[in-house]
């Protein structure tokens, strides 16, 4: 009838909650939601004109100092390149979200799962933590030849390859998240009549919302890097296998616009788990 | 069990004793502590720091086992947490993530049923956070927090109320208005309430009777009744009779705890102060 968890423990109320776990989500998560917003006139000018000024000083230079396109082209060329070759890379962007997303649906499900059972169970958690941590400092691109070996040059290897990135990524962090235990919300719940499952649901999960969400973002950045690194390892489409093609045969500027298109995809996840985080758990300050 | 003047035994702690788990054995927080709590009555437990009063109340609750001894409500034992119950925490235990309103619908989350908004809201109003409900708790006083817990304890209608050092840390003058505002409470809806405090004064003005708990292991050392009439007023704090009593359950609580006392209520000493 008395909680499992919550046992004979009294939990001590008004004192700041120790431990580095906690300390880690809060740094993580500020820094990622606390960013400044944009707000007046006078700042969107600002950014405006620094960005002119960066792109247009390095056009400038790379133009007086003649530095050859194969070295460095200007950001004309790359842009002009970007617009005109636009038709023949796209399809590669689709290979690669397709890769990036499936594989991301599967490592992070599984690793927030994972993350949210084992973390109820600290003796299998104490079992299985060098394995996880070993998934985690693995760095998956290593496994890419085996896994073309065994399931050629399609899609699979580079879905496994993500999956097996961003998995343990998420569940690392879901795991620091959900090892949260505020005992006093818990005795609350319980008072209320709360059975282990709405514990979790309604106070655990919660709890843990602020680093899943880190957690989240990290798998989803480390999946692309990992998505456009195994198609440089083998296999014909996908915006690496794009970006190997064109440095063979010297087209800087398709080089280039291929890592602009790549870096707006990880500014475009960033922003996205920002407004996440934001909306969700920014009650976390 | 002692019963006084007219109410039912709402509430009977019967020789409730309690040892904790440790690395250096069993630690005894709780020794044959009996009480009885009458419907509508305000009890507060007194007593030194570690005696034992969160074990106890949170005992009486169903959040913790007891090694010895019941504890039962209206005449049934309580094993777990129970719905006729409302607990309000010492700091104000809201969920930072919810805004006030979800904050107060919690306990109807839990228990899967409609809440009661009439009630909420009329009990908001009651506490003065009417207009609030769309703010976090991290936008609230501590003072506007621990209201807004006790609506939360209040708003599903239970007939016990625990609070356990509820207002301890507030400071001074939040601490004189809550005291205020839960006389009031109590006075419209009679709730049996059950408070613990380190703050012997609160506990008096509050109280109809305050039990005063000894040291570790913590049993029943005396109980004061408070006759004081309702509604008592803030100026009783500044009187001669409640200085000299809350003094005089002062001294009983640094006393070195004597012979154990094993009636709840053993003649000679119980105080019956002067109405003032
Ligand atoms: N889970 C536990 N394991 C071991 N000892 C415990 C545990 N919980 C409480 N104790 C001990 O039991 C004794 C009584 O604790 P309790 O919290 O009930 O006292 P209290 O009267 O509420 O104290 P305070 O006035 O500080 O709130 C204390 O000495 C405390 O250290
Ligand atoms: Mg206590």
């Amino acid at each position: 009838m008395v909680d499992k968890q919550l046992g004979d423990q009294i939990p001590e109320f008004g004192k700041p909650k120790s431990g580095g776990a906690q300390g880690a989500s809060l740094s993580n998560l500020s820094g990622m939601v606390s960013g400044p917003g944009i707000r007046t006139l006078s700042e969107i000018v600002a950014i405006i004109l620094v960005a002119v000024f960066i792109v247009g000083g390095a056009e400038i230079l790379l133009r007086v100092f003649d530095v050859p396109v194969f070295v460095l082209p200007p950001p004309s060329a790359v842009f002009i390149a970007l617009v005109t070759d636009f038709q023949f890379i796209w399809p590669h962007l689709i290979d690669t979200l397709i890769e990036l997303f499936s594989g991301y649906a599967i490592g992070a499900s599984v690793g927030l799962l994972l993350a949210a059972i084992i973390t109820q169970y600290p003796f299998v958690e104490k079992i299985v933590a060098p394995y996880i941590l070993m998934l985690v400092t693995t760095p998956m691109l290593a496994l890419v030849p085996l896994l073309i070996l065994n399931f050629g040059f399609g899609y699979a290897p580079r879905i496994i390859a993500v999956a097996l990135a961003s998995g343990p990524m998420v569940m690392i962090n879901s795991a620091t998240g959900f090892r949260r235990v505020d005992l006093a919300k818990i005795a609350l719940a319980r008072s209320f009549g709360a059975s282990t499952f709405q514990i979790f649901i309604k106070i655990r999960f919660p709890m843990a919302m602020p680093m899943i969400i880190v957690g989240l973002m990290i798998g989803a950045i480390f999946g692309l890097l990992t998505a456009v690194g195994a198609e440089m390892v083998g296999g014909g489409f996908g915006l690496g296998n794009r970006l190997t093609t064109f440095s063979a045969m010297i087209q800087m500027p398709q080089f280039f616009a291929v890592i602009l298109i790549l870096s707006t995809l990880g500014i475009l996840i960033y922003v996205t788990f920002f407004l996440i985080g934001k909306k969700w758990a920014s009650w976390e300050t | 069990m002692n019963k006084t003047s007219g109410g039912q035994a709402k509430l009977v702690v019967q020789s409730a004793s309690k040892f904790y788990d440790t690395r250096s054995g069993p630690l005894h927080a709780l020794d044959n502590y009996s009480m009885s709590v009458n419907d509508g009555e305000f009890v507060s437990v007194v007593g030194p720091s570690g005696c034992g009063k969160t074990t106890l109340l949170w005992s009486m609750a169903g959040l913790h086992s007891l090694s010895g001894g019941a504890v039962y409500l209206d005449g049934e034992a309580v094993t777990g947490p129970h719905p006729q119950i409302g607990m309000v925490f010492q700091d104000a235990n809201l969920l930072p993530w919810r805004n006030l309103t979800k904050n107060i619908q919690f306990p109807f989350e839990i228990k899967r049923i409609q809440p009661d908004l009439a009630r909420i809201e009329h009990l908001l109003e009651r506490v003065g956070l009417q207009g609030f409900g769309n703010k976090f708790p991290r936008e609230l006083s501590g003072g506007m927090q621990q209201r807004a817990s006790i609506v939360r304890a209040l708003s599903f209608n239970p007939s016990v109320l625990m609070m356990d050092e509820p207002f301890g840390a507030l400071d001074a003058f939040t601490r004189e208005e809550m005291n205020l505002l839960v006389e009031e409470i109590w006075l419209e809806t009679r709730k049996t309430i059950v408070f613990i405090t380190h703050n012997i004064a609160e506990a008096v003005f509050l109280s109809d009777r305050v039990h005063v708990m000894s040291a570790r292991p913590g049993s029943l050392a005396s109980v004061f009744e408070i006759t004081y009439p309702r509604p008592r007023s803030l100026d009783l704090f500044a009187t001669r009779e409640m200085f000299d009593l809350v003094n005089e359950i002062k001294a009983d609580i640094q006393r070195k705890p004597g012979p154990r006392v094993v009636d709840p209520l053993p003649p000679g000493q119980t105080k019956t102060p002067a109405v003032g």
